[in-house]
């Protein structure tokens, strides 16, 4: 179409049409922005006023009470979920990140491919399968349940997330680093270790955290491996107690105090996925951000 | 490949033969490339390309848009295997040894490369972009770092912008800086060739200008390879310029005569810009 100068007219009603649009579409995406964040907002305000009553000093440092007495704390579940999502860490990371790098580095051959396909079919497996394939693998064998139980159904979770995002953040380095590295004299694997995992840093620990934070928030593939455990554990091929199972337990209980800790539990849980991700956010933090 | 003979390949040193002025055969060649194919896939890049580098000399490759000029540059230190389907035959010798009978790694470290684009560890600080390729070969000695850091920066004349903000991101420094940078760390790994992928189509005169200097101070203790789209940089920076068009070399003779009095015509027509 040509377009007239002259024709004051029609310039200003495409002008003002094209304008509306452009306002319409910031005012909808601006919307939807909202609406995306009502229910993480709706979730904490009801964890927060359901569940700051019952948090205290015991909360943090007593077992739970025996049914019918009140008072306690979920200190063991505190340290159950940290064990449980430490032992799965340990497991996921190395492996998740090895494969990530195997993926996007060295990859693109049938193996790489069906490894990716697997991958992505392991992370939409729902939870609960997880847990009874550990169940099967480790508590039959062993003839109990068990906190390396758990570690290992929550690592089997986390492995697919932290292999695809460590992939995803390694193929947004441009190749041309990957190409200074190896026109330097740098062996392939130094390479991809110390230039390309180091430029996407970042993302990877993006990746880490959110496959810890999805592991912390589990309890499905917990009920079948660690349990469960009203006390301290006293080693780690024995029940565990985690704040998921507990607040699954407590809250569909009938007791009203059991309720407010299962709420508490909730808002504990929330607050130390906050914390470690901002943790790790400070502790990793690259000094040359700015680009 | 033999240990001993590996050990020998990577520490010998290289030969420079007393240079006379007259005539290109009687100069010592550094790299002899003979019947050089390439190919990508189906594509075949290179086709039969022989070619004498001299020792501490500047060799320009110019031609026309995919002629294979950076193909070639980047079969000689073995880059293009890391594009997936790329295959080559024929023989590039280094000191009269075929690269392709060495390890890849230890032909990157004798052969440096500069690109088009400057490519600084975006990580790292100015020190640490010139020392990595260093530190990551084992060098830990942090004497021997500063010092190596310190020549290799002088030689691409960017000591005196940055000796104050070594630490600071590699990535902070403008353009033309990031392409020292760039020659900075390719040089701190002592290669003896340097080659260069169009190293100033992405700076402004200034910068170029620099660079160019540079390149003429540079061709007195190593040898280099320069890719150029520029028909004045290359008549200004090479002694000697190698013509190529599609996949072939047309002419290569001493610069001065590439550009007064080419003997093809097909390379007459592309100096004159009458195709390309």
């Amino acid at each position: 179409m040509v377009m007239q100068p002259a024709d004051n007219n029609g310039m200003s009603f495409r002008f003002y049409w094209r304008k509306s649009k452009s306002i319409t579409m910031y005012m909808l995406s601006g919307l939807s922005a909202l609406i995306a964040i009502i229910p993480l907002v709706l979730i904490f305000y009801y964890t927060l006023s359901l569940g700051l009553s019952a948090i205290n000093w015991d909360f943090f440092t007593q077992l739970p009470k025996p049914v019918g007495e009140s008072g306690g704390g979920l200190a063991n579940a505190i340290v159950g979920t940290l064990i449980l999502v430490g032992l799965g860490s340990c497991i996921s990371l190395p492996v998740g990140i090895m494969a990530g790098i195997y993926l996007s580095e060295f990859g693109n051959n049938p193996f790489g491919m069906g490894v990716r396909f697997l991958t992505d079919v392991l992370n939409g497996v729902p939870s609960i399968v997880t847990g009874v394939v550990a169940y099967t693998m480790i508590v039959i064998p062993m003839g109990h349940f068990s906190a390396y139980a758990g570690g290992v159904a929550l690592a089997i979770l986390m492995i697919p997330t932290i292999t695809r995002t460590t992939e995803e953040m390694l193929k947004t380095v441009p190749q041309s680093y990957r190409e200074a590295a190896l026109a330097l004299g740098i062996s392939r694997w130094k390479t991809s270790l110390r230039i390309v995992v180091r430029t996407a840093m970042g993302g990877i620990i993006t990746g880490i955290m959110l496959a810890v934070a999805r592991a912390a928030g589990e309890t499905a593939p917990l009920l079948f491996t660690a349990l469960n455990n009203r006390f301290w554990h006293t080693s780690l091929d024995q029940p565990i107690a985690s704040l998921t199972v507990f607040i699954y337990n407590y809250g569909v209980s009938p007791f009203d105090d059991w309720i407010a800790q299962a709420w508490a539990g909730a808002l504990v849980l929330m607050l130390m996925i906050l914390v470690l991700s901002i943790a790790v956010r400070i502790a990793t933090r690259s000094r040359y951000e700015e680009r | 490949m033999m240990a001993e003979e590996l050990i020998s390949v990577v520490w010998q040193k290289p030969e420079v033969e007393n240079q006379s002025t007259d005539g290109l055969l009687e100069k010592s060649a550094k790299i002899m490339a003979e019947n050089i194919h390439a190919y990508f896939g189906a594509v075949h890049a290179l086709k039969g390309i022989s070619l004498k580098i001299h020792a501490n000399s500047v060799t320009a490759i110019i031609g026309p848009s995919g002629c294979g000029k950076s193909t070639f540059l980047r079969s000689i230190n073995r880059m293009h295997e890391i594009i997936p389907g790329s295959r080559i035959t024929g023989k590039i010798l280094l000191d009269n040894v075929d690269i392709y009978s060495m390890d890849a790694v230890f032909v990157r470290r004798r052969i440096g490369m500069v690109f088009q684009k400057p490519n600084p560890f975006p990580t790292m600080s100015i020190y640490d972009n010139v020392a990595a390729g260093l530190k990551m070969n084992g060098v830990r000695n942090r004497k021997t770092l500063d010092e190596i850091v310190e020549q290799s920066l002088q030689k691409a004349a960017l000591w005196d912008e940055v000796k104050d903000s070594l630490s600071k991101s590699g990535v902070s420094l403008s353009g033309g800086q990031q392409q020292r940078l760039c020659i900075a760390r390719a040089l701190a790994v002592n290669p003896e060739v340097l080659l260069m992928d169009e190293p100033a189509s992405a700076l402004d005169p200034i910068s170029t200008a620099k660079i160019e200097e540079l390149i003429y101070e540079l061709k007195k203790s190593y040898t280099i390879v320069i890719v150029t789209h520029n028909m004045q940089q290359a008549a200004r920076v090479s002694d000697e310029t190698a013509f190529f068009y599609i996949g072939e070399l047309i002419e290569f003779d001493e610069t001065k005569k590439i550009f007064t009095a080419p003997s093809k015509k097909q390379t007459e027509d592309y100096i004159t810009g009458r195709f390309g």
